[in-house]
């Protein structure tokens, strides 16, 4: 991490010139420790407070109830449970392979936006978990989901892929606290060595867990830093390969499919960077924070978004081809119907969201363009919404059997958790903003050109 | 390695504070040297120059090596376990042992136990959690959290002497020389 930044000419810097050591410190704690709360946050963190009560009362009814105020039926069996559940953990993915994957091959501008990206993470990992353990429809006996010595004397069915979702996601939410956390540890240090009250000195101080910048504590911090990067990195391709074969190893025309993994995999990366840019671009605004997440940071992304919505597209013109050439009739049955059935809408919707829309970063302008990007990003995020319900909903209404077939609809309630969990995702994200610094500090310091040396002009530090 | 030796009266060690990472090195091959084996450094980023002119050892690697085989090991053992000797049920006539649907609770139960061992390894090396260390007494040393270099010569080095260390850090580019206090 401490190699010299390089930078293909012509393109904006990854940090404003003009910084040193000292002044990155102190903008980035004073965000925390000093500054005004501005306005915006009071009025993001009430209406994101209210939808989670909002998913809590839903929830409430949820329980009271039992899962037949969803709208689940049979043949669909799987709703809005599954599909939000999928696109919540597609979002985090982002998060990591920012974190992970783009810190293991040495791409310094992730510098600022991994910390907030890798709390994203943690956060959309908390809302997915919401969805199978309501969906389960006891969720107190949720437990029963691990393998623990009992009294039935039973064990998990370790051969079902939904089991190895279990194992998958509780790893990841595991690792993505502990990268997110220990990434934290220095810079938890630096607030409690900068703050005034003695109350945060003492919160800050329990969990910066004494940290004091030895250097031989730097560098075993550096090598878990790293090995957890390096692990992080097929974890994280496991999980969404793992979610897709809760589909692909099932029968189900449509979901029976090679491509699933691969597909699932770009498509969790295109909708979690989208997400980055959508959080992103409000947040530099409100705090001023052009200086570390610059254009460059908002084209490469916009670069990577392009790249996976084009390996989306693949994913989505192989799967009419299949069915075409398996000469199946009931995968040409089943694409015939999501293309002309009455789901078409949400077909077509989705080809508009996630294929067409993203043409648009071929061109540079459209790049450079803030508002033209978040919109962009907006759009995309519903497509891949869009993705899981035509994945879902479209395979399991038209059963193997007419006789059975049925039609699908959320209800108000499966609409209120989701939009509940949005409020979740909000309230605990607008806390990090609060409390914690959204932008690392240590890792910022080291992009600081000559950071190891004294910054001309740098006096005293305050 | 775990936490550092107790260190009896007064002063817990002298420390020196620079204000760039290159003095800071330039002191350490300086105390390094004279025969100083035990100092440490205290720095706002990591700085791997440091770590190698201390002359320290890091072990953590292959620690982590160990959780992710004993993770493999734990994966396999509790699912040949729960389906071939606890509770064997015929599916299909399909063997008992399917391990290729073992593999994916093996693969993540490597990833959970090595990511553990990074995490709690490092830390107990580090002899982390310690909430106070003596050094955090010495007025101005919060910051080096923020931007300045610190030199640490403690007590427990063999070649402590409280006028020849002082001497020998007074030579190299300090700012600041400070008696660290012993609680």
């Amino acid at each position: 991490m401490s190699q010299p930044t390089q930078q293909p000419p012509g393109s904006p810097p990854i940090i404003a010139p003009g910084h040193t050591i000292s002044s990155v410190s102190d903008k980035i704690t004073s965000i925390v420790l000093k500054r005004h709360t501005p306005r915006g946050w009071y009025v993001g963190f009430a209406i994101s407070f209210a939808l989670m009560m909002v998913m809590l009362g839903s929830i409430a009814k949820l329980l009271f109830e039992g899962v037949g105020v969803w709208g689940l039926n049979v043949p669909v069996g799987w709703g809005f449970a599954i599909i939000n559940f999928v696109w919540w953990i597609g979002i985090g993915h982002a998060g990591t392979l920012i974190s992970a994957i783009l810190l293991l091959f040495r791409q310094e501008w992730r510098t600022s936006i991994n910390r907030f990206a890798e709390a994203m993470t943690l956060f959309a990992v908390a809302c997915a978990g919401v969805f199978p353990l309501l969906h389960v429809g006891r969720p107190w006996l949720a437990y029963w989901l691990l393998p623990y010595p009992n009294t039935m004397s039973l064990t998990p069915q370790f051969r079902s892929p939904l089991l190895w979702d279990v194992f998958a996601v509780s790893t990841y939410a595991t690792v993505s606290l502990l990268f997110w956390y220990i990434g934290l540890v220095p810079d938890l240090a630096s607030l409690r060595d900068r703050a005034k009250s003695r109350f945060f000195k003492t919160v800050y101080g329990i969990f910066a867990l004494g940290w004091r910048g030895a250097a031989t504590h730097w560098e075993r911090y550096e090598t878990a830093y790293l090995l957890l990067a390096g692990l992080a990195t097929p974890l994280v391709i496991s999980v969404h390969t793992v979610v897709s074969f809760d589909f692909a190893v099932s029968i189900i025309p449509g979901w029976h499919a090679t491509i699933f993994p691969p597909y699932f995999v770009a498509g969790a990366i295109y909708s979690g960077f989208a997400m980055v840019m959508t959080l992103a671009i409000p947040l530099r605004k409100v705090y001023g924070l052009q200086d570390f997440i610059t254009m460059r940071h908002l084209q490469n992304m916009a670069k990577v978004i392009l790249a996976t919505g084009l390996i989306v597209a693949y994913g989505y013109a192989m799967e009419v081809f299949f069915a075409w050439y398996s000469a199946n009739p009931y995968e040409r049955g089943m694409a015939w119907n999501r293309m002309t059935g009455p789901f078409a809408w949400s077909y077509w919707a989705l080809m508009l969201c996630n294929v067409i829309t993203p043409q648009f970063l071929w061109l540079k302008k459209v790049r450079n363009n803030v508002a033209l990007l978040f919109l962009i990003c907006l759009i995309v995020n519903v497509g891949m919404w869009l993705e899981r319900f035509v994945i879902v909903v479209t395979s399991l209404s038209r059963d193997f059997l007419p006789s059975s077939w049925d039609t699908y609809a959320g209800t108000v309630w499966d609409w209120s958790l989701y939009v509940g969990t949005m409020g979740l995702f909000g309230t605990l994200l607008f806390l990090f903003i609060r409390f914690l610094p959204m932008i690392s500090i240590f890792e910022m310091r080291t992009l600081v050109p000559h950071s190891k040396q004294k910054a001309p002009g740098e006096g005293e530090a305050s | 390695m775990f936490g550092n030796p107790k260190v009896k009266g007064p002063v817990f060690g002298l420390l020196a504070e620079y204000e760039d990472g290159n003095a800071l090195l330039d002191a350490i091959r300086h105390g390094r040297s004279a025969g100083y084996e035990r100092m440490e450094a205290y720095t706002p980023l990591p700085m791997h120059e440091v770590f190698e002119a201390l002359g320290d050892k890091n072990r953590l690697p292959l620690l982590v090596l160990f959780g992710g085989i004993a993770g493999a090991v734990t994966g396999f053992a509790l699912q040949y376990w729960s389906h071939v000797i606890h509770y064997p049920y015929n599916i299909g006539g399909r063997p008992l042992n399917s391990w290729p649907s073992f593999i994916v609770v093996m693969f993540e139960l490597t990833i959970l136990f090595a990511a553990l061992t990074a995490v709690f390894g490092m830390l107990l090396l580090n002899g982390l959690p310690r909430p106070h260390h003596p050094v955090f007494d010495v007025p101005g040393f919060e910051e080096a959290s923020h931007s300045r270099f610190f030199l640490l010569v403690p007590a427990y080095d063999p070649e402590f002497h409280m006028e020849r260390t002082k001497q020998m850090l007074s030579a190299t580019a300090t700012v600041q020389l400070s008696e660290v206090p012993n609680p």
